[in-house]
């Protein structure tokens, strides 16, 4: 039925920017003729205008119509039941809608109580209803809206600053739908943190050395209460982005210095790409690269070096991770070497400096913030990866800043916590609300940083 | 080669050999320049004098720059760029395959169109080139260098009390001169300048012009400028490129009152350009 609605909004549209349109050019006929006035807007503007016109109120109706309609009908259907089939709760209500929604489009429902058919049949009525509602009522405020267009045109009609002004409602909305979601989402994420920490200290969390999360369902069991110092985690993030920037600083650095200065346009149309599929490899994949390859390469390595190497391993995490990275810094260090101007190289070369030189003391110290901004976006990628983790450095919430034992990050937990059957109030679930806001604060802090030093940069060249 | 009226050719005219170079410093023969097809400079011929100032003049597009970039090898950069022909500087060819381009970019250095001082204080920016040279042994030295060079460039009585400022937040004029003192520092024998009035006010440029003019004592110069009235000003030779041709050249003077080409007399009499 939406679609049918959509399909005579489409039509719609069409129709009214046509009939706009026509308006339009004959203005524009009019205007030649001497005495005429001349056209404001040019006649697709016009049509333009009238599309709209007729178009937008159909669409708002559409969605202020999309979450109640539904609703009404399965009240109608619902309260047209026998008495003794009425649901009583909320388990009852949606079998019980599961079996008219069925019966309504035709199916059979074997065990179905004999009084459901009416409720079926009431479900169909108002749908149906509900339905032309909506198509009637759509059609009239298109009307509205296009004979209020229409009438307004005229040779001095500004069509074009109100298309302008639509474009930039238009352009707006789909902002404010960005911005909202996110304030949404930390809204959300910030309240059961709250929650959490009403159960929890708050400081308990930040500072405490043990994490132990596993609450025991029954009072009287061991461990009744679990333990939820973060400091592990944090540690443990902070271990694994520290061996990936250890990877993909350097490397990331280097071989965006090579594309962007040393590379021939032919080496760097194909090195280039190549590099940035690695951006494109899911995170899975390089999970299972790091814990069927790279893991066990290093604990074989290490017990022949003598060492004693967990089989999961945050140094097999963090380099697989800063693999993962290398396009993040690179592509975009590539960028704001690009960004220096031509100028600056000639004014060095012109003075006799080499390349390496050239680089060393011109191009990179421009660069800089540019690249400390690449390098904060890598280490927020990095301290939000989770799959490499789960796979490769393993669950344990050690207090370690050893490479070669199994640590745990903050995402890993989280995704712990949440994964299987939870109460949605316990304290070990709402936990992970609080660690997904730690970790939001601290790459908000991170971003805004990259972004004040980009911001600053781009004053230096402007 | 009739075209190319190289300065020590005495066919063109009768008065060439008043217009030969005694003393040249650079000598370009036969210098052929191409952009990928694009052929920029046929057959320049041109002898440029020690410790003067030489002006190209010339439309735009006719290869003043090309030619200028030919001197320091600075056309090495662009990849699709092909210069052959011949070009010593006091005897010695700089397209020898065994010459080092670093240094013979510090022996002869350029001024470009737009100022680009680098994003360090202005004292770097001088201290610059003399660094990667290794010019000065102490900290005292390099100063002296820097002082020295702000100085030639008549910049250090605006700046002295500021040197640990940055360069890009000087005005252009001044940035311009900072390029100068900045190319001096490296104690080149030549210093090529691209236009290096075209962004700054009047003012700015009587400035540049006295510098230049002082600084021809000590170095050899070669200038591109579209004012003909700059050339007349600080040149002491003017040489006339038009369309990758180097038309004539020879004592300004000589090129402003009687130019023996038909082209040059348009060029400078505003007909064309
Ligand atoms: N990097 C380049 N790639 C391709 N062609 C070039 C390049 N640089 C210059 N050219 C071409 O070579 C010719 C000469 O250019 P050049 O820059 O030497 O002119 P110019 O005399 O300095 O002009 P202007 O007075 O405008 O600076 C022009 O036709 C130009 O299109
Ligand atoms: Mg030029």
């Amino acid at each position: 039925m939406t679609l049918i609605y959509i399909v005579a909004m489409v039509l719609v549209g069409v129709g009214a920017y046509l009939t706009g349109r026509q308006k339009g050019v004959a203005f524009a006929v009019a205007g030649v003729a001497p005495g005429g006035a001349r056209m404001h807007s040019l006649p697709s503007y016009h049509g333009f205008y009238v599309a709209v016109a007729a178009v937008a109120p159909m669409l708002l109706l559409l969605l202020l119509w999309q979450p109640f309609a539904p609703r009404f009908v399965e009240m109608q259907a619902l309260s047209s039941l026998p008495q003794h089939l009425v649901p009583t709760d909320e388990l009852q209500r949606s079998t019980r809608m599961r079996e008219i929604v069925t019966l309504a489009n035709g199916g059979q429902v074997p065990d179905a109580p004999a009084g459901v058919q009416a409720g079926a049949d009431a479900f169909v009525l108002w749908r149906g209803l509900a339905d032309w509602a909506l198509l009637i009522f759509g059609g009239a405020l298109a009307l509205v809206g296009f004979g209020w267009a229409t009438r307004q045109l005229s040779p001095e009609f500004r069509a074009r600053n109100r298309v302008e002004r639509v474009v930039k409602v238009v352009l707006l909305a789909c902002s404010a739908v960005a911005v909202l979601t996110t304030v949404g989402i930390v809204f959300s994420v910030l309240f059961e943190t709250l929650r959490f920490f009403s159960k929890y200290p708050w400081y308990d969390f930040l500072f405490g050395l043990q994490w132990s999360p596993q609450t025991a369902i029954r009072a009287d069991q061991v461990g009744a209460s679990g333990s939820f110092g973060a400091v592990p985690l944090f540690a443990g993030t902070t271990l694994i982005m520290l061996i990936a920037m250890t990877v993909a600083g350097p490397i990331g650095l280097f071989s965006a210095i090579y594309m962007a200065e040393y590379a021939s346009p032919r080496v760097r149309g194909i090195a280039k790409p190549v590099l940035e599929v690695l951006a494109g490899v899911p995170t899975v994949v390089f999970g299972f690269f790091a814990a069927l390859t790279v893991a066990p390469f290093i604990r074989n390595t290490g017990e022949m070096l003598g060492l004693n190497v967990a089989s999961e391993s945050a140094l097999a995490a963090g380099l697989v991770m800063g693999v993962m990275i290398i396009p993040f810094v690179s592509s975009l260090s590539d960028d704001v070497i690009n960004a220096v101007p031509q100028s600056l190289r000639d004014g060095s070369y012109g003075m006799g400096a080499t390349k390496s030189e050239t680089i060393k003391k011109v191009i990179l110290p421009a660069a800089l913030p540019g690249i400390v901004s690449a390098f904060m976006l890598a280490i927020s990628r990095a301290v939000g990866e989770t799959m490499i983790v789960v796979m490769a450095a393993g669950l344990a919430g050690n207090l370690t800043f050893n490479p070669l034992e199994a640590v745990t990050t903050v995402t890993v937990q989280i995704k712990t916590l949440l994964v299987g059957d939870q109460e949605f109030d316990s304290a070990k679930t709402l936990s992970a609300f609080a660690l997904g806001f730690v970790l939001f604060f601290f790459t908000l802090v991170l971003n805004f940083i990259a972004l004040r030093i980009v911001q600053k940069y781009r004053e230096q060249y402007d | 080669m009739d075209a190319t009226a190289a300065l020590t050719t005495p066919s063109a005219t009768g008065a060439a050999s008043a217009d030969a170079v005694a003393n040249p410093k650079i000598v370009a023969k036969n210098v052929n320049v191409h952009y990928g097809e694009k052929h920029a400079l046929k057959d320049v011929s041109v002898d440029i004098a020690e410790r003067a100032v030489t002006a190209f003049i010339g439309p735009s597009g006719c290869g003043k720059s090309t030619f200028l970039r030919c001197i320091n090898r600075m056309n090495d950069t662009i990849s699709i760029c092909r210069v052959t022909g011949r070009i010593t500087i006091d005897e010695q060819d700089i397209y020898d395959p065994s010459l080092d381009v670093v240094q013979l970019r510090a022996r002869v250095g350029m001024v470009f169109q737009k100022p680009n001082p680098f994003p360090k204080s202005i004292y770097e920016n001088v201290a610059y080139g003399p660094r990667i040279h290794g010019f000065a042994r102490s900290k005292a030295e390099l100063d002296e260098i820097v002082e020295d060079s702000l100085r030639k460039a008549s910049l250090w009585n605006e700046v002295k009390d500021r040197l640990d400022d940055s360069g890009t937040g000087l005005s252009g004029g001044q940035q311009q001169r900072l390029c100068i003192a900045r190319a001096i520092a490296v104690s080149p024998e030549i210093i090529l300048m691209d236009e290096p009035c075209s962004a700054l006010d009047p003012i700015a440029t009587a400035k540049i012009e006295e510098l230049i003019d002082e600084l021809r004592q000590n170095f050899t110069i070669v200038i591109v400028t579209h004012s003909m009235q700059q050339a007349a000003r600080v040149s002491q030779r003017t040489a006339f490129f038009h369309l990758g041709v180097l038309v004539e050249g020879g004592p300004t003077e000589r090129i402003f009152t009687s130019p023996n080409d038909r082209r040059t007399q348009d060029y400078i009499t505003g007909r064309f350009g």
